[in-house]
């Protein structure tokens, strides 16, 4: 009797990743399965761990931009914006109002594509193919735009303290124009394909169910949690850049399960859209960049045919012209700059929820510790509760509906 | 509540509070931690329900060497603060938060991956990042960054000025 109950009871340990195509990555969760159920589940990680954070302590504060921009790097602007704003909040310095606009525009843009990756894998996931190749189509666009504004496609280290890179290159406003008219018709076949097609409503509605209080304690942010009905937004409820000055809308569902999830990320798409809009009528000309010459980046960049480039003009200043200047522009590359000593705390809404920058200065010229709260990382805590209990085709939906990037789980 | 209207309802009972840069920072003793965090979640006032984040940074040479930091946030009123915690070179070891925000479970696991901190009490303290049998906690200062032999499980990678690049 005995060991056929045991025998009834006898559970199975598989491992779904670190390789499996539906793991966003590299995250492995070891599951035990009791048939077709999830008895337990544990996520392992650090697959991708690459010592940003250590990496940073042994470079200047600019190179930071580009150690941070790859932790998150299906949203990297958001992560430069953070670090940035940190940084400039140790200075005591603000960017220019139009380097403001244009960080808000990039940064939505940045949200759009990271959601569009985020249907196209997903939907892959679940079955739906062509939502797949109509997620990335439509990214390409974004990526383009990213192309032309920031000379990468990806890890642009775009957003520098005190301002940007680089202003819009000539045609990048009617080129985002031209995005904006198309997107919204994109949105809608979107929709068209999935809210009401059996399959995708079967695999979502009901599945990956928490209630807002398990959320929060677990510390989920995001969509995740405004799908539980929590107009919870940091650029609404503690706005940065200027965000209390856009006209917007926190979409909220009640539902708190994966259907609510892809609800939420479709309306924030199409209010991302109306931010880009209001930030295109808002540009004007001035300074991206801050004026004082030993805070701000002295060399003037350029897109050029290799992507990027130094302006020809600057570079004929520093070598013939100015010899001032040829030596401000070495101590501020060579040395970078100081830091006065303190330590802040930034957030920013990332399409992922509370993307947090921990950044602490002694007074010397490197960040003497970057920390990132990645929401990838803080929200990944929430998958045992979620499968537990559940069936283990469900595990599929309930990753891909926290949408992690093991890039910024990892760093 | 604006940081400096926080600063001025915590100074009553905590004097050696901190108001720099709009972030209000509180420092405790770690017997003190537990109850500290709990009071200031329960508040109406305060209500800091929220744990955002949970690090580390280490300062060789100093007297505390490690400071942990709590980053809490009020849902409600939307401010923030934080608690911070110094801890001795020779006794890196604080009480575990998780029974009040279980949130902190994989935080300070980091932290104890990162730093070797131990956190007492937590339900589950593994490395997360790196691999167990991962030998030392690379975000401590003397931790060097290259030129050293990354040993895992028998493998060896000479430092980078001797691969032959």
């Amino acid at each position: 009797m005995a060991a056929t109950s045991d025998a009834t009871r006898e559970t199975m340990i598989i491992n779904m990743g670190p390789q499996h195509p539906s793991t966003h990555g590299v995250l492995r969760l070891v599951l035990e399965l009791d048939g077709e159920y999830v008895v337990s589940c544990r996520p392992v990680l650090g697959y991708l761990h690459t010592g940003i954070e250590k990496n940073t302590e042994y470079r200047t504060w600019q190179q930071g931009v580009t150690f941070v921009t790859r932790a998150d790097y299906l949203s990297s602007l958001f992560n430069e914006l953070a670090y940035c704003l940190a940084v400039e909040r140790l200075l005591g310095i603000e960017a220019p109002p139009r380097a403001q606009v244009i960080r808000v525009m990039v940064n939505e843009l940045n949200r759009i594509a990271s959601h569009l990756v985020w249907i196209a894998t997903t939907s892959l996931e679940l079955g739906a193919v062509s939502m797949m190749l109509f997620g990335f189509r439509e990214r390409e666009n974004i990526l383009a735009i990213f192309e032309m504004v920031t000379g990468l496609r990806m890890n642009h280290a775009y957003i520098r303290i005190g301002g940007l890179r680089m202003d819009l290159p000539d045609g990048a406003e009617e080129r985002i124009r031209g995005f904006l008219g198309l997107m919204p018709g994109r949105i809608g076949e979107y929709e068209n394909l999935l809210t009401g097609n059996p399959i995708w409503r079967q695999r979502n509605a009901g599945v990956g169910y928490l209630p807002t209080e398990e959320l929060l304690a677990l510390g989920v942010t995001g969509p995740v949690l405004r799908a539980a009905g929590l107009a919870h937004d940091l650029r609404k409820r503690a706005p940065y850049c200027g965000y209390e000055t856009y006209e917007f809308d926190v979409p909220t569902r009640e539902e708190s399960d994966c259907f609510a999830r892809y609800q939420v990320r479709m309306e924030e798409m199409r209010q991302s859209l109306r931010i880009v809009e209001q930030c295109l009528e808002r540009l004007e000309p001035g300074p991206v960049m801050i004026e004082d010459p030993k805070l701000r980046w002295p060399a003037e960049l350029s897109v050029g045919p290799d992507g990027i480039g130094n302006s020809e003009r600057y570079v004929k200043h520093i070598m013939e012209e100015s010899m001032e200047a040829l030596i401000n522009h070495f101590k501020i590359v060579t040395q970078g700059i100081r830091v006065p000593a303190g330590e802040v705390y930034q957030a920013v809404e990332s399409p992922r929820g509370e993307l947090g920058h921990y950044v602490v200065s002694n007074g010397g010229n490197r960040p003497y510790r970057t920390h990132i709260r990645g929401p990838s990382f803080v929200n990944l805590q929430a998958i045992p509760k979620m499968i537990e209990g559940g069936l283990i085709a469900d595990v599929i939906a309930c990753v891909a509906s926290l949408d992690p990037v093991m890039g910024d789980a990892d760093r | 509540m604006r940081p400096d209207e926080l600063a001025e309802l915590l100074r009553g009972r905590f004097p050696e509070l901190l108001l720099a840069r709009g972030e209000v920072t509180l420092t405790v003793p770690r017997e003190e931690l537990l109850a500290t965090l709990e009071g200031l979640r329960k508040e109406g006032e305060l209500g800091f329900d929220f744990l955002s984040d949970v690090t580390a940074t280490d300062w060789p040479g100093a007297a505390p060497r490690f400071w942990v930091a709590y980053h809490l946030l009020s849902l409600r009123w939307m401010h923030r603060l934080r608690v911070k915690v110094g801890l001795a070179a020779d006794d890196p070891e604080l009480p575990s938060v998780t029974s009040l925000f279980p949130t902190a479970n994989w935080h300070e696991r980091e932290v104890f991956d990162f730093f070797g901190i131990a956190f007492e009490g937590h339900p589950d303290l593994r490395r997360i990042e790196l691999p167990e049998g991962w030998v030392g906690h690379p975000l401590r200062k003397d931790h060097p960054m290259g030129g050293v032999n990354t040993s895992y499980r028998g493998a060896y990678i000479p430092p980078p000025d001797q691969r032959g690049l």
